[in-house]
């Protein structure tokens, strides 16, 4: 693996998702970074294939077809470094999605604190916590053994003690982690991840080592009351990658071509969002979010602080674990046209069998975006019960996924984000078309101008900015004016109703000045001491947008009512 | 661009590797014929333990010293009540057996019991010949005859006759049309929306049923059926693909193996149909890209499990009537009707 990638002009990222591989080519354009194109096939990681270098191979191929840039050479090869008359690429980073659930068994000191750590260090990648197991948690050490057989788990994740805190009880579960190390086959063991008090980690791995590969992080619990995931999540992202290495094919080569160590996704695109919130700035905060098939991504960042998790909801083989926590008629319900509870039901199960699959008819397209909110906002009340700290409003929302990305109109995909999450207060959302994010992020461990000038160079979509008041008027009251300051002649005024959706007429890049004025107790920014009543708006994709349809977004319980609201908002968007 | 593919065969060689999920004891041998619900391995599988405290019953701190009043070792059976450690001979303080086990470790003063194991048996999942042994592990099976593939199983194993109940591949399955003619029978219809028809089923009993499609909210009754389901095109009211409705019918009153596993993609674990056949077929492709004249299944409204032959894959993208953008294929439907379906909604029938 090669050291650095600050000199290098081209670089190749590869995305390995566990539907689709990707390859994007990044490269100086008029002496700035630039995303240029991308590939991308099927991926192979799963039967019959067991081996992700096939589908990366297609989709390197893909992306040479619609270049017409020589990538490999005559022998098949990616051809690193570039050569002068422009075949080849300078550098490869790896990022990856793919491979199933990798099972976590989380073992901690306490409940409350270092096996939650344990917990939430896991839900930052795509793995499974299939059990968990604290030395308080009143089960007998024999039946906490039988609970970790049981589990199978590929990683153990061992917490425990703050920093100057408990070591005998380490010890004690250290214990446990042994005889469940005794009692397996040396291919069956789990591997450890010890990321708790570091005065007795080194003793902790001797004694593990013995039995299974054992890897030490920074305590991500060093006191009773701050939880430190950041160190220990590259760590872990290594011990991922090493764990699915043997787990199928492909990884190993790529891990010898690639820039730095191939990562799992998630981790990537938690990285970039933090970049963001540090590069914009800014007192909100930037909230990251990928909905994929088999899960969702959601990221927050303030400042340096990262708040990353990755749930089980997604598009494909995820709606199994969506419909464990919800109900038919909760995706149901935000479709434009009447399709019985009963057929959502069946398109849904169908569509976890046939996760590639493509809706192929309005009613079909309309369910997978109905679907689409429902993961949206799953996850966000996950995240937002998990960190109640976390601001209600963010600047910008980067939004990413193919059910976003391949909408055929950019106001479904601002739609889909809008009724999912349901921002309050100003924001911008902003598309990854090109599902960049991750490749940026993996970049930007050792390029961080590779990022900065790809995200100026108009390779995101800006969908708009979204003002979404908070008022508990009733439906159709006026609750607002607003006037756009467009020019001398041009100065529309909009009566805001509540309920409602209005486009403000900007075209994309176009900025005006925009004035409110209360009609009544109306909240522009929540939580704001002094209210806003005039600043400078920019037009996107879909112009600029007033949201008033009220946190939370009540639908109307008659369907017939409820479908001719979907459809006003829906064309109101859409204009 | 790489294709799915599903088996729907009237002759092939069928040939897979039956192998437990941790080591084992293999029950059969090479050349052995085996029968679908024929146990072909074994193992113990997530047994319960008891973990006994020497140290701290006898109430000696220094492990060396536990460890030597210790009189057992791992791999001893013992017996409720058998002494394990003993200390002082005159009114000895005993460590004695909680219930009957098997040391399977011992460390740091403590004497770790397996003392329930359970007891997982493979089934063989079609019947066939044992071909190859993989010690320890399980076996390759064997056999040639008609092999067609599901899309969902309800995970259990069997075999019966083949009878067709359906007349067309849409036919629903009524509870009515189910009667005690049929107790022991593998029954193959087309769609079924009833719970009281998988309930009659299950009381008659059945062997097994295949279905084309089933209703998405009767898989939790599926699940607890005492036969084999399996679904050979998805959920939601689907006919029964063309290719397998003709295959299954044509060979009525046939023995069918139904092995009724859930589909796994990440390892290709499919819920497969066997019926064997005094013939001789090859090994079917697992894996191919999209051609000319292959004949392939669509999935999804408007044509779904409608069988057509590939007509060519269409160069950039197509636009859907719903807008969006995909790479398709233009595909010749058995009405002879010539439709437009993306590469991702079709498998290639091999």
């Amino acid at each position: 693996m090669s050291s650095s990638i600050i000199e290098a002009e081209s670089v190749l990222a590869i995305d390995v998702g566990s539907i689709t591989t990707r390859a994007l080519l990044l490269d100086v354009v008029e002496e700035e970074y630039r995303f240029i194109s991308a590939g991308s096939a099927p991926s192979t990681g799963i039967a019959p294939y067991h081996d992700i270098g096939e589908g990366v191979h297609l989709a390197i191929l893909n992306l040479q077809q619609i270049l017409g840039r020589t990538l490999f050479s005559n022998e098949g090869n990616l051809i690193m470094p570039g050569k002068p008359n422009g075949a080849g690429v300078d550098r490869l980073v790896v990022n990856y999605s793919v491979g199933g659930d990798l099972r976590i068994v989380a073992v901690g000191l306490l409940t409350d604190v270092s096996l939650e750590s344990a917990l939430h260090l896991a839900g930052t990648t795509n793995a499974y916590v299939v059990e968990a197991v604290g030395l308080n948690d009143r089960q007998r050490s024999d039946s906490q053994l039988d609970a970790i057989l049981l589990a199978r788990p590929d990683l153990i994740i061992f917490t425990g003690g703050t920093e100057n805190g408990a070591t005998r009880s380490v010890f004690k579960l250290a214990e446990l982690i042994t005889m469940v190390c005794r009692l397996l086959p040396q291919e069956k063991r789990p591997e450890v991840l010890f990321a708790g008090n570091q005065a007795v980690g080194k003793k902790i791995a001797e004694v593990l080592q013995k039995w299974t590969p054992t890897h030490l992080a920074p305590n991500v619990r060093p006191s009773i009351d701050l939880e430190d995931l950041g160190p220990a999540q590259d760590i872990l992202a290594n011990v991922m990658t090493q764990i699915r290495r043997r787990q199928f094919g492909g990884l190993d080569g790529l891990n010898s071509m690639a820039s730095v160590s191939p990562s799992p996704t998630s981790i990537s695109f938690g990285r970039m969002i933090t970049f963001l919130s540090q590069f914009y700035g800014g007192t909100k905060g930037v909230l990251g979010v990928d909905v994929g098939s088999s899960s969702t991504i959601m990221a927050a960042a303030l400042g340096n602080k990262l708040y990353l998790n990755v749930y089980p909801f997604g598009q494909g083989s995820g709606i199994t674990q969506v419909m464990q926590l919800s109900r038919p008629n909760d995706i149901a319900q935000w479709l434009p046209m009447h399709v019985p509870v009963d057929v959502v039901q069946d398109y849904l199960a169908q569509k976890a069998l046939y996760p590639a699959s493509v809706p192929m008819n309005t009613e079909t397209l309309a369910i997978e975006q109905a679907l689409a909110r429902q993961v949206l906002h799953l996850s966000m009340q996950q995240t937002q019960a998990r960190w109640p700290e976390l601001p209600t409003t963010f600047e910008p929302i980067m939004a990413a996924g193919g059910v976003l990305n391949r909408a055929p109109l950019p106001s479904q995909s601002l739609l889909m984000l809008l009724d999912g999450l349901q921002p309050s207060g100003i924001t911008i959302l902003v598309l990854d078309q090109n599902g960049l994010l991750p490749s940026l992020g993996a970049i930007a461990k050792i390029n961080s101008i590779l990022p900065v000038q790809v995200l100026e160079s108009g390779a995101f979509l800006n969908l708009g900015t979204v003002i979404s008041p908070v008022c508990d008027a009733h439906f159709g009251t006026p609750i607002l004016r607003v006037r756009l300051e467009l020019g001398e002649s041009n100065n529309p005024v909009i009566e805001v109703r509540q309920g409602s959706i209005y486009v403000l007429p900007l075209r994309a890049g176009q900025s005006a000045n925009i004035h409110f004025q209360a009609l009544r107790h109306v909240e522009i920014m929540p939580g704001r001491a002094r209210e806003i009543e005039s600043f400078k708006i920019i037009g996107g994709s879909c112009g600029a947008i007033i949201d008033a349809r009220g946190r939370p977004i009540v639908l109307p319980p008659d369907a017939s009512r409820r479908r001719d609201l979907i459809k006003k908002w829906n064309m109101a968007l859409s204009a | 661009m790489l294709a799915t593919v599903t088996h729907i065969l009237p002759l092939s060689r069928i040939r897979r590797a039956r192998l437990l999920p941790s080591t084992g004891k293999v029950l059969v041998r090479t050349n052995q014929k085996v029968s679908t619900a024929d146990p072909i391995a074994e193992t113990n599988q997530g047994g319960k333990h008891i973990l006994v405290n020497v140290r701290r019953a006898l109430g000696i701190s220094n492990v060396k010293d536990v460890e030597r009043l210790i009189d057992r070792k791992p791999g001893d059976k013992l017996q409720k009540g058998d002494v394990i450690a003993q200390l002082g001979s005159f009114l000895p303080r005993v460590v004695r057996a909680p219930a009957d086990g098997e040391i399977v470790a011992i460390s740091n003063g403590q004497v770790l019991l397996e003392v329930q194991a359970t007891l997982f048996q493979l089934k063989a999942g079609f019947s066939g010949i044992v071909t190859e042994i993989v010690p320890e592990r399980g076996a390759i099976i064997e056999t040639h005859g008609v092999l067609i593939q599901g899309v969902w199983g309800n995970k259990i194993v069997d075999q019966g006759m083949l009878l067709s109940l359906a007349k067309s591949a849409d036919e629903v399955l009524t509870r009515e049309r189910l009667d005690v003619t049929m107790r022991g029978a593998v029954i193959m219809a087309g769609h079924c929306a009833r719970a009281d028809a998988l309930t009659m089923a299950n009381e008659l009993p059945l062997r097994g049923l295949i279905l084309g499609s089933m209703k998405a909210e009767l898989v939790p009754l599926a699940n607890t059926l005492s036969f084999p389901l399996i679904v050979l095109d998805g959920f939601g009211q689907i006919p029964m693909n063309n290719a397998a409705f003709r295959l299954l019918s044509t060979n009525e009153k046939r023995d069918a193996c139904l092995n009724a596993t859930p589909w796994n993609p990440q390892f290709g674990d499919r819920p497969e149909i066997v019926i064997s056949l005094p013939a001789e077929g090859e090994l079917p492709r697992e894996a191919d890209d999209f051609k000319p004249n292959q004949t392939v299944r669509v999935q999804g409204a408007p044509y779904a499990s409608q069988i057509g032959t590939l007509i060519q894959v269409k160069a950039g993208t197509t636009t859907l009537s719903n807008g969006l953008r995909v790479s398709a294929a233009d595909i010749r439907l058995e009405n002879d009707e010539i439709v437009s379906v993306p590469l991702a909604n079709l498998d290639v029938l091999e």
